[in-house]
């Protein structure tokens, strides 16, 4: 990773008391911001990232030199119009692009973290970004989005700050993590630990680091990301440039040689232990049990509007897990829109060319922001 | 049919809660939300029409009525509008439970079966009506539980749902239905709307 790109930081020097028990202060967050906010400070936007997401939600990733994830949807003239909206987006605490994370040093000691780092939760990285509101004094954020893991924290928002948001759009997430969920993720969390680089999650002290265990947990968790029907149609038993199967453990068919590049580029831009802790987190979601069962507590308190937003062949974060907080947000009058988009894209729906999904999301924001 | 909309507004309080359930593109609730001060939900189950109505700046919810309405509290509006769709459902009755379950009030409209010219075209061409409220044939149309206007007033009335107020149009006027007319009503209306409560 090139260190010598210049990441926006925000150090926070309020003492942020973190669900494990520990209390960090003085933390880095990294962010990045899109547009400009206007003088009224209503047109914010602020974005959550998923997994491996990072603060470059659009144009040219500075690390990667890639699109921003969200380019597809995040720009000037785009779904989330950066001529209108000042979009925010910062990387999560325990991510790898700035903010204070595993690959930190510990100035105690003088060594990066690694699994010294405490463990942290959707509420603690929603409560860290809590800060960009004081920074850049915005009283009410105009919208809390974003997919996935980033919608879990749109619903971690709310619940936390019921009126610093008028609209909110949690897009293909849960209130809690399913089983089958936790169970992808441990999958890759094992993965990491049993490459014998890994070091008990101290490589970076040693010059070492769990490419191989990285990458297969990358290639797992790809494969959810994904539908069959996707998959088939895009890879089908197609060869990789060769005639014929060449009986070996080659890549041989074209599915085997996307999945190990797609492993391959991942541990370029990702830090192991970063991937350990962001899974924790969200295994560790459950807004439900937040609050005792019921959900509609969560967001008893809110007048924020919502809007989800589900796909047909996402399998990981089904549409049945986001109607159950239309449901919920039902239950209580709350003003929720929601809608399936029909995509054979599987989870990755949400980072893609959509046309109906980006229209829908278009349509949504912008008539939002004209009720006054 | 633009009239069917002024009556339907003419029927719904002001400052009052309601859900379009088969709210279409959103046509009826656009009305409503310019001509009453109302808050206005609407249940779809085509994405197409979800989409429109997200363009006007509706608050609409993708779904089923005859399975989705469950997630709704009872009594948690105060009016529930089924327009020209009660006809459609697998299960008609279980819907009109349900819309007086979750609504105070319901207002539900129904194109009349028993309109002198639906007879006239089963009686002289001995094929399905076709007609300008059921412009589709027997083997594509969505509408698998026509009804009368008189069926819909002998429901009510064996299941001892209260009918606030019975109207009829045609040719854009409305009257009262009663038992007095029914005959006569069901005969010459096009289109029947009743104001019902449990």
């Amino acid at each position: 990773m090139n260190k010598d790109v210049k990441i926006k930081s925000l150090i926070i020097d309020k003492p942020l008391k973190l669900d494990c028990g520990q209390t960090i202060n003085n933390f880095p967050l990294a962010y990045e911001t899109y547009g400009t906010l206007n003088k009224e400070k209503d047109n914010a936007i602020l974005v959550f990232h998923a997994l491996t997401g990072d603060q470059f939600v659009s144009g040219i990733n500075p690390l990667t030199k890639k699109d921003g994830w969200w380019s597809y949807a995040v720009g000037p003239e785009k779904a989330i119009d950066t001529n209108k909206y000042f979009v925010i987006c910062a990387n999560v605490i325990g991510g790898c692009m700035g903010s204070y994370g595993p690959s930190n040093i510990d100035p105690s000691t003088n060594k990066i973290l690694g699994t010294n780092f405490p463990i942290i939760t959707i509420n603690d990285m929603v409560n860290a970004q809590y800060n960009l509101l004081d920074f850049f004094k915005i009283e009410k954020l105009f919208c809390v989005m974003g997919g996935s893991m980033g919608g879990m924290q749109v619903l971690q928002f709310v619940n936390n700050f019921p009126n610093k948001s008028k609209i909110a759009i949690p897009i293909a997430c849960t209130a809690s993590h399913s089983a089958q969920n936790i169970a992808f993720n441990e999958l890759g969390r094992q993965s990491i630990m049993a490459d014998a680089k890994w070091l008990n999650g101290n490589y970076s002290n040693e010059n070492s680091n769990p490419d191989k265990g990285l990458a297969v947990a990358r290639m797992a968790a790809h494969i959810t990301y994904l539908s069959k029907n996707g998959l088939q149609e895009k890879f089908g038993r197609k060869l990789q440039e060769r005639d014929d199967l060449k009986f070996s453990f080659d890549a041989d068919f074209q599915i085997e040689s996307y999945l190990r590049y797609q492993g391959s580029v991942f541990v370029d831009r990702f830090d192991a232990n970063s991937y350990l802790y962001i899974t924790r987190a969200m295994d560790y979601f459950d807004l439900v049990k937040q609050h005792n069962g019921n959900l509609s507590n969560a967001f008893m308190h809110s007048k924020t509007k919502f809007f989800i937003i589900s796909f047909t062949s996402d399998w990981l974060y089904p549409t049945s897990e986001n109607k159950d907080i239309v449901i919920a947000l039902n239950a209580i009058g709350s003003d929720v829109g929601f809608v399936e988009i029909e995509s054979d894209k599987g989870h990755d729906s949400f980072l893609l060319d959509i046309p109906k999904f980006l229209d829908i999301l278009k349509n949504y924001i912008n008539t939002s922001y004209l009720k006054a | 049919m633009k009239k069917e909309f002024e009556i339907i507004a003419n029927l719904i309080e002001k400052s009052t809660r309601v859900l379009d359930v088969g709210c279409g593109d959103g046509t009826l609730m656009q009305f409503l939300k310019n001509n009453k001060k109302i808050d206005i939900r609407g249940i779809e189950i085509s994405k197409n029409n979800v989409q429109k109505c997200v363009e006007k700046g509706l608050t609409v919810i993708e779904g089923d009525a005859e399975k989705d309405l469950v997630q709704f509290p009872d009594g948690s509006f105060d009016f529930v509008i089924l327009s020209q769709t009660l006809q459609a459902f697998l299960n008609p009755e279980i819907v009109i439970n349900e819309l007086l379950r979750v609504g105070k009030k319901a207002i539900v409209t129904i194109p009349n079966f028993g309109y002198w010219k639906v007879r006239l075209h089963l009686l002289t061409k001995g094929t399905m009506p076709i007609t300008k409220n059921l412009p589709d044939e027997w083997h594509n149309t969505p509408n698998i539980h026509m009804c009368t206007i008189k069926d819909f007033f002998n429901f009510c009335n064996n299941r001892k749902i209260k009918l606030d107020k019975s109207l009829a149009l045609h040719n854009k006027k409305t009257s009262l239905i009663k038992n007095s007319n029914l005959v006569i009503k069901n005969l010459s209306a096009e289109l029947g709307i009743f104001l019902i409560k449990n």
